[in-house]
């Protein structure tokens, strides 16, 4: 079987910087795997080229065997990669319920048959479920906007979510989230992850959630990669912790 | 309860404008097309700046190029609704082909481009006088037979003009209630992200120029025939702005927002007539305390009441929206 995401010698230079540097590794259906690193090591800039967003300088991105090169985001995402952003990204003048909508609708039909087709393409169930998942429930019909930060980590969230993706990318999901809400966040993508088996692959900051989230961690510095394991091996890596205190 | 309240209303609104004309004189009835003719010019642009969040100083150049059309067109014998239809289209098309900017440059400098483009129609209209007559413009533009009847009395044409009115709003309604809608607004808000949950944005954005244009270029076939004369001046920048100033006024990505919009700018001037000279003036005056007063637009006062409402019934409710 194909590995969900297949990452061969990706390079990305801005002028003489080697901002991601020949990095190669797969992700496993069904696996958490966190990607860490010191800041400007160059995670987001890989998943940047990951996601179509920017074009690699070298090497190769298959998402379920298929070269997806010069794909634009929009259609990376029909392809079933969702994902989240480092700033949060929500549609704060429209509820709760028409964010989780949109999130799922250009999946539904080709794009005249919902010119024609219901107003909610159908998905209005699917997105309460999906709202419920992520106890947002009371906010259904409240706008995005008027949320507090951590409830808009959740929508967001659960708009990557929406589609059914095979795979999802999130970027630094934990970032400016309480603690309370942390816990909450943590235990309701692990819930994903086990009830429907989706695939993550999470940027993140927070050692504590990445160590107690992640099946499998990868550590980026210099834009390359430097330790790969499980959590417990790579807190003990000397090269990692050298990169992170040793600056 | 409150869906059906509001469709009570139209449906009186509509009953209402359906037997009006027979207790007005006839210049009330032109004013009141004049109305409908630039609401349906201001509900084009709504979709594309309002809802899609779009920038575009040049609705008067597709009322132009939809007017040419439509008139030129009925004048070469060619039958008015293939007239009306070849205006929408071609304007359908040439927004396509403006859109294109749209995917590079947003917000002013968008509104830069549009305008270029404003003031090249208008060169186009005023020079190429083997075509439009120049500066003299086309006379004599036909109004419409509709089964046979003439429109030349103002109350037939009215029913026309109200027909287009009608078909044209439900249309748009039915566009905006349907994903696109939703597609739209993600565009307005959030481009990137929408981009990010499969929305092609490419499409939309053109798509939101084209059918604003073709909403444009309708409107301006109808207001050639309701004048029955243009001339480039009729299709100058002002105008693109006298359009543009409609949607902010009513409330820009209000479905309604155009029509008050529309109602306002083409009856205040008539209400303010007694003031003779200072007409233009109070109507400057007006426009700068509501836009400071309410920068939302008049739909967004009723907002405003909504939410003051719900304050009073949950004080603690959405300081966010109360920041806006």
């Amino acid at each position: 079987m194909n590995p969900v995401l297949s990452v061969k010698g990706v390079s990305k230079h801005f002028g003489g910087l080697k901002a991601v540097d020949d990095v190669t590794f797969e992700v496993r259906r069904g696996e958490i795997l966190g990607l860490i690193g010191p800041n400007g090591s160059g995670k987001s800039t890989l998943f940047n080229c990951i996601l179509g967003q920017l074009p690699a300088s070298g090497g190769k991105v298959e998402v379920d065997g298929r070269d997806v090169a010069g794909l634009r985001p929009c259609d990376l995402n029909l392809l079933g990669v969702g994902r989240t952003f480092q700033m949060l990204q929500v549609f704060p003048e429209m509820t709760v319920l028409e964010n989780i909508i949109l999130a799922g609708q250009e999946h539904k039909g080709t794009m005249f048959s919902r010119l024609f087709g219901k107003p909610d393409a159908g998905l209005t169930d699917e997105a309460k479920r999906m709202i419920e998942f992520f106890r947002l429930t009371h906010q259904t019909n409240e706008k995005a906007g008027s949320l507090s930060y951590g409830q808009q980590k959740l929508l967001d969230a659960a708009m990557a979510f929406m589609a059914g993706p095979k795979l999802v990318l999130l970027d630094e999901p934990a970032g400016g989230v309480n603690l309370t809400m942390l816990a909450h966040l943590k235990e309701r993508l692990k819930a994903f992850n086990e009830e429907r088996g989706a695939t993550f692959v999470v940027i993140e900051h927070n050692m504590e959630f990445v160590m107690s989230l992640c099946t499998r961690i990868i550590v980026l510095a210099n834009g390359r990669i430097i330790a790969e394991g499980e959590p417990e091996a790579v807190r003990n890596d000397p090269q990692v912790i050298e990169a992170y205190l040793g600056g | 309860m409150n869906a059906r309240a509001n469709f009570l209303a139209i449906l009186a609104a509509v009953a209402v404008l359906a037997v009006l004309p027979s207790s007005l004189s006839t210049y009330s009835v032109y004013v009141l097309c004049s109305w409908m003719v630039f609401s349906i010019a201001a509900m084009g642009l709504n979709l594309t700046l309002g809802f899609a969040g779009q920038v575009s100083l040049a609705q008067a150049a597709f009322m132009g190029i939809g007017a040419y059309t439509t008139a030129l067109m009925t004048m070469a014998g060619i039958p008015w609704p293939l007239a009306m239809i070849a205006a929408a289209v071609e304007c359908f098309l040439i927004g396509l082909v403006l859109g294109y900017p749209a995917l590079r440059v947003q917000h002013h400098f968008l509104a830069f481009v549009t305008l270029a483009f404003n003031a090249l129609v208008f060169l186009v209209l005023r020079n190429e006088e083997w075509l439009t007559g120049g500066t003299y413009g086309v006379v004599g533009i036909p109004r419409p037979s509709v089964l046979g009847f003439s429109t030349n009395q103002q109350t037939g044409f009215y029913y026309v003009v109200f027909g287009f009115f009608l078909v044209l709003s439900a249309v748009l309604y039915g566009i905006l209630r349907s994903p696109w809608g939703r597609a739209f607004q993600a565009l307005r808000e959030n481009p990137i992200r929408a981009n990010s949950l499969g929305v092609d944005i490419r499409r939309m954005t053109l798509l939101a120029f084209a059918i604003g244009s073709a909403y444009g270029g309708i409107a301006g076939g109808l207001l050639g025939q309701l004048v029955q004369f243009i001339d480039p001046n009729s299709f100058t920048l002002t105008i693109s702005l006298k359009v543009l100033l409609m949607v902010i006024v009513g409330g820009a990505g209000y479905f309604f927002g155009p029509y008050l919009g529309a109602l306002l700018v083409i009856l205040m001037p008539e209400f303010l007539r007694f003031t003779e000279g200072y007409y233009l003036m109070l109507y400057a005056l007006l426009v700068i305390v509501l836009m400071i007063s309410c920068p939302k637009g008049l739909l967004g006062i009723v907002d405003r009441i909504k939410l003051s409402i719900k304050l009073r019934q949950n004080p603690s409710a959405t300081a966010w929206e109360q920041g806006k």
